[in-house]
C-alpha cells in the first residue's frame, strides 16, 4: 500500500519537475475541508515562477478552493480547514507566525466577477498602494495608477474619467480595474478566478493578451472553463477532478497527449 | 382557469355588498335620527335643546330593547313598540336587499361565465382597484391629519403672533382660565422647547450613533453567524421595553448618579437633567442604529470584502474603507430613524428632565422639549379654544415640519450617494 502511495508521489514528483524553470509555489499534501466535507485531497502541485499555470476541470472539482489556499483566502470562510504544506519561495506560509496580511499584500487576486469598489477608478487603483503606505508622495502615488492602468490596458481608455467610479466602467473594462487594482500592490504572483467567464469575445481577448504580458514580471496561476483559453495562455496545465490533482504538465503535453484518460475525455469534451 | 372564475364570482358578489354595509353604516346615524325624532314626547319637547338631544340620543341608543325603552319613560308604551318594530323593519329590508343584491350580482357575473371567459384580467382589475383603495386610505389619514394640524395651528396663529411663537424665547403657558382671573396672558416663546429637544437628542446621538454604529460593525463583521442569531434580537429587545421602563430607571437610578458624578468633581447637576434623560434615551434608541445598519453593511456584496482582503487590508481597513462607504446611505437613514425617535420621545424626558422650559445649551440642567408640552398643555381640564390648548397643534406641525425636513434631508444624501456609488 505504502509503497503503492510513494510511487504516485514519484509520479508527481517527475510531472512537477518538467520545466526546468524555478517553481515559486510548492504545495505538499495539501487537504482542505468545508467542515466534514472534504473538498481537496492531497493536492502537491508546484508553480513555475513567471510563467501562467492554468487550472482546468469541470465544475465543483476543487480549482477555485485551491486558488485560495495559495493567498490564505479560504480563511475567510469560517467553516474552511486547510491541511498540509503550501511554501512561497521557500517560506511555509501556513507556519503560525505568518502575517496573512502581509502575504495578500504580495499576492494579487481578480475574481470571477469584475469587484471594482464603489469609489473612482483613480481610488480603485490607489486603494492597495495607500492602504500599504509605500507610497506618500501624490505624484509618485499618480505615477504608480498611470503605470498599473497601462500595464493592465487600459489606461487609454481611462485617462480622462480617472475620477468617475469605477463601477461605471463596462464590464471588460472593469475586470482590467481588477487586474490593474492587483498589479498597483507590486505582487508577485497573480491569481485569477475564471477572469473572462464575465465577458465577451472581444474583451477575453484583450485580457488574455494583457496575460501574455504580464507573464514576464509575474507568476500567474488562471482557472478557466475554456480549454482554449488554457491553450492560448498558460504554459503549464493542471488537470482537477473531483477534488483530486489527476495530471499536471507543459500545457501542450495535456493537450496534445495528456497520460491520462480522464484528462484526455475532458479537453477533449468527451467529459460526462 | 376555474379558480379565477370563481373568484370572479365570489369577487363581484361580496365586493359591492360590503362597500354598501360601509355606506350604510354611515347613514345609520342619520337614518335612525330620522325615525326617532317623530316619537319624541311634546313634554320633552318644550324642556329645550339639551334634553332633546339627551332623550334622542338615549332611543337611539337603546333602540333595539324594548323593555329598556318602556321603562325610561321617555315614550308611551304603544309608541315604542311601533318604534322597535319600525328599527326592526328596517334592518330587515336593508339586510334582505343585501342579500339580494349580493346573489343577483353573482347570478349576473355567473351567466357571463363562460370557458373561455377571461375571468383572469378582470379578477386583476378587481384586485389592483382594492389595492388602490388600501393605498390611497393611507395616503388619505396623513393628509388629514396634516390638514387638521393646520387649521388648529392658523387659529392659534390668530391670537399669539407667529413670530412670538416662532422666534420667542420665553415659554409659559397659562393662561386665565376664567375671564376675571388675574395673570399674565401666558407667552409661547417655543425656543426653548426647540433647544431642549435638540440638546437631549445631541446627547442621546451621542451614546446611540458609536454604540449602535460599533455593535452592527461588530455583528455584520466580526461575530460568527451563530453569536450574531443570539445577539441580535437582544438589542433589539433594548427597543421592545416600554419607555416608561426606561424613564424611572432615568429619574431614579441614572438621575441620582449623573448628580452625584456631578458633585464630586465640583459641578452643580439639577436632579432632573438633560444629561440623564439624554443618555437613557441614546440606550434605547441603540438598536434602531445597530439593527438597521448592521442589515445594510451584511447587505454590501461580500465579493467587495473579498477584494479588499485580497489586496492585503485588514479587517478593519476593509471596514472603514470599503464597507462603511458602500453602506454610507443606509447608516445615514438608521441614524435618522434614531434621530426621529429621539425627537419624538416624550416619556423619558417627562420623567427625567423636568418640565422646566429653560433655554440653555447645558446638559446638566433641566430642560423640556416639545413634546413633553404638548402632553402637559392637553392633560387635565381644557377648553378646547384656548390658545394654551391650540399651541400643542402648533407645536405639533412645527414638529412635524422638522422630522419631515430631516427625512427629505435624508433622502437627498441616500440619493446622491446612490448616483456615486452603483
Ligand atoms: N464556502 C463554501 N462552503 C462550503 N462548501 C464549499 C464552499 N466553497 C466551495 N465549496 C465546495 O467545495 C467544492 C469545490 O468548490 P470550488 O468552488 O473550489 O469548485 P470549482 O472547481 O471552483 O468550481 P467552479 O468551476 O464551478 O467554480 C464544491 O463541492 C463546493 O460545494
Ligand atoms: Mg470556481
Amino acid at each position: 500500500m505504502k509503497l503503492n502511495g510513494d510511487l504516485i508521489m514519484d509520479e508527481q514528483k517527475e510531472q512537477n519537475n518538467i520545466r526546468n524553470k524555478k517553481s515559486l509555489i510548492e504545495c505538499r499534501g495539501v487537504d482542505v475541508f468545508y467542515g466534514d466535507k472534504q473538498a481537496l485531497f492531497g493536492i502537491n502541485l508546484d508553480i513555475g515562477e513567471k510563467e501562467v499555470t492554468s487550472l482546468i476541470g469541470p465544475s465543483g472539482c476543487g480549482k477555485s478552493t485551491f486558488l485560495r489556499c495559495i493567498n490564505r483566502m479560504n480563511d475567510v470562510i469560517e467553516i474552511c480547514k486547510v491541511e498540509g504544506n503550501i511554501k512561497i519561495d521557500n517560506e511555509d506560509i501556513y507556519h503560525p507566525d505568518v502575517d496573512v496580511v502581509e502575504l495578500r499584500s504580495r499576492i494579487g487576486m481578480v475574481f470571477q466577477k469584475p469587484n471594482p469598489f464603489p469609489k473612482s477608478v483613480y481610488d480603485n487603483v490607489a486603494y492597495g498602494p495607500k492602504l500599504h503606505g509605500r507610497i506618500l508622495h501624490k505624484d509618485d502615488l499618480d505615477a504608480k495608477v498611470e503605470k498599473s492602468l497601462e500595464r493592465a490596458g487600459l489606461w487609454s481608455e481611462v485617462k480622462d474619467r480617472l475620477g468617475e467610479p469605477g463601477t461605471s466602467l463596462s464590464g471588460g473594462q472593469q475586470q482590467r480595474l481588477c487586474i490593474a487594482r492587483a498589479i498597483a500592490i507590486d505582487p508577485s504572483i497573480i491569481l485569477m478566478d475564471e477572469p473572462c467567464s464575465a465577458l465577451d469575445p472581444i474583451a477575453t481577448a484583450k485580457i488574455e493578451e494583457l496575460i501574455d504580458e504580464l507573464k514576464d514580471n509575474f507568476t500567474i496561476t488562471i482557472v478557466t472553463h475554456s480549454m482554449q483559453q488554457a491553450a492560448r495562455v498558460s504554459q503549464r496545465t493542471a488537470f482537477f477532478h473531483l477534488g483530486k490533482l489527476i495530471e499536471v504538465g507543459d500545457t501542450e503535453k495535456i493537450f496534445r497527449s495528456p497520460d491520462h484518460e480522464q484528462t484526455e475525455a475532458y479537453v477533449t469534451g468527451r467529459y460526462g | 382557469m376555474p379558480i379565477y372564475h370563481g373568484l370572479y364570482v365570489s369577487l363581484w358578489s361580496t365586493l359591492l355588498p360590503i362597500f354598501l354595509i360601509i355606506l350604510l353604516l354611515f347613514f345609520k346615524d342619520s337614518y335612525l335620527n330620522y325615525i326617532v325624532i317623530p316619537f319624541l314626547s311634546e313634554e320633552t319637547i318644550d324642556l329645550g335643546i339639551d334634553e332633546i338631544l339627551y332623550v334622542k340620543s338615549f332611543l337611539i341608543n337603546n333602540i333595539s330593547s324594548l323593555s329598556t325603552l318602556i321603562s325610561s319613560g321617555f315614550i308611551s308604551e304603544g309608541d315604542a313598540n311601533l318604534l322597535v318594530e319600525k328599527y326592526q323593519e328596517s334592518r330587515v329590508v336593508s339586510f334582505s336587499s343585501l342579500v339580494l343584491l349580493s346573489i343577483i350580482l353573482g347570478f349576473v357575473s355567473y351567466k357571463k361565465l363562460s370557458v373561455r371567459y377571461d375571468a383572469r384580467r378582470r379578477v386583476e382589475r378587481i384586485l389592483k382597484f382594492i389595492f388602490f383603495v388600501f393605498s390611497t386610505i393611507a395616503v388619505l389619514t396623513t393628509v388629514g391629519i396634516i390638514f387638521s394640524l393646520i387649521f388648529e395651528t392658523l387659529r392659534f396663529f390668530s391670537q399669539v403672533g407667529f413670530f412670538d411663537f416662532v422666534f420667542g424665547t420665553h415659554w409659559s403657558p397659562q393662561t386665565a382660565i376664567r375671564e376675571d382671573q388675574v395673570g399674565s396672558s401666558g407667552s409661547f416663546g417655543s425656543i426653548p422647547l426647540f433647544t431642549g429637544t435638540l440638546l437631549i437628542t445631541a446627547v442621546a446621538m451621542s451614546i446611540a450613533a458609536p454604540l449602535g454604529l460599533y455593535s452592527a460593525i461588530f455583528l455584520s463583521q466580526y461575530a460568527k453567524p451563530k453569536t450574531r442569531d443570539f445577539l441580535k434580537p437582544i438589542l433589539e429587545i433594548l427597543a421592545g421595553i416600554p419607555t416608561v421602563v426606561y424613564g424611572f430607571f432615568a429619574a431614579l437610578t441614572v438621575g441620582p448618579f449623573v448628580r452625584s458624578c456631578g458633585e464630586y468633581i465640583g459641578l452643580t447637576v439639577a436632579t432632573e437633567s438633560a444629561l440623564a434623560a439624554g443618555l437613557v434615551m441614546g440606550v434605547m434608541i441603540i438598536p434602531y442604529v445597530s439593527s438597521l445598519s448592521d442589515d445594510v453593511m451584511t447587505a454590501v456584496p461580500l465579493s467587495l470584502r473579498d477584494g479588499s482582503l485580497a489586496l492585503g487590508a485588514t479587517k478593519a481597513e476593509t471596514v472603514k474603507k470599503v464597507i462603511i462607504p458602500a453602506a454610507l446611505p443606509g447608516i445615514v437613514s438608521a441614524l435618522l430613524l434614531a434621530i426621529s425617535r429621539a425627537i419624538g420621545e416624550t416619556m423619558i424626558v417627562v420623567m427625567a428632565a423636568g418640565l422646566a422650559a429653560n433655554l440653555t445649551a447645558n446638559p446638566l440642567s433641566a430642560v423640556t422639549t416639545v413634546t413633553v408640552q404638548i402632553v402637559t398643555l392637553l392633560v387635565g381640564d381644557q377648553e378646547f379654544d384656548s390658545a394654551k390648548t391650540l399651541a400643542a397643534f402648533a407645536l405639533g406641525l412645527m414638529l412635524f415640519v422638522i422630522t419631515l425636513a430631516l427625512n427629505v434631508f435624508a433622502m437627498i444624501i441616500v440619493r446622491r450617494y446612490r448616483e456615486r456609488y452603483e
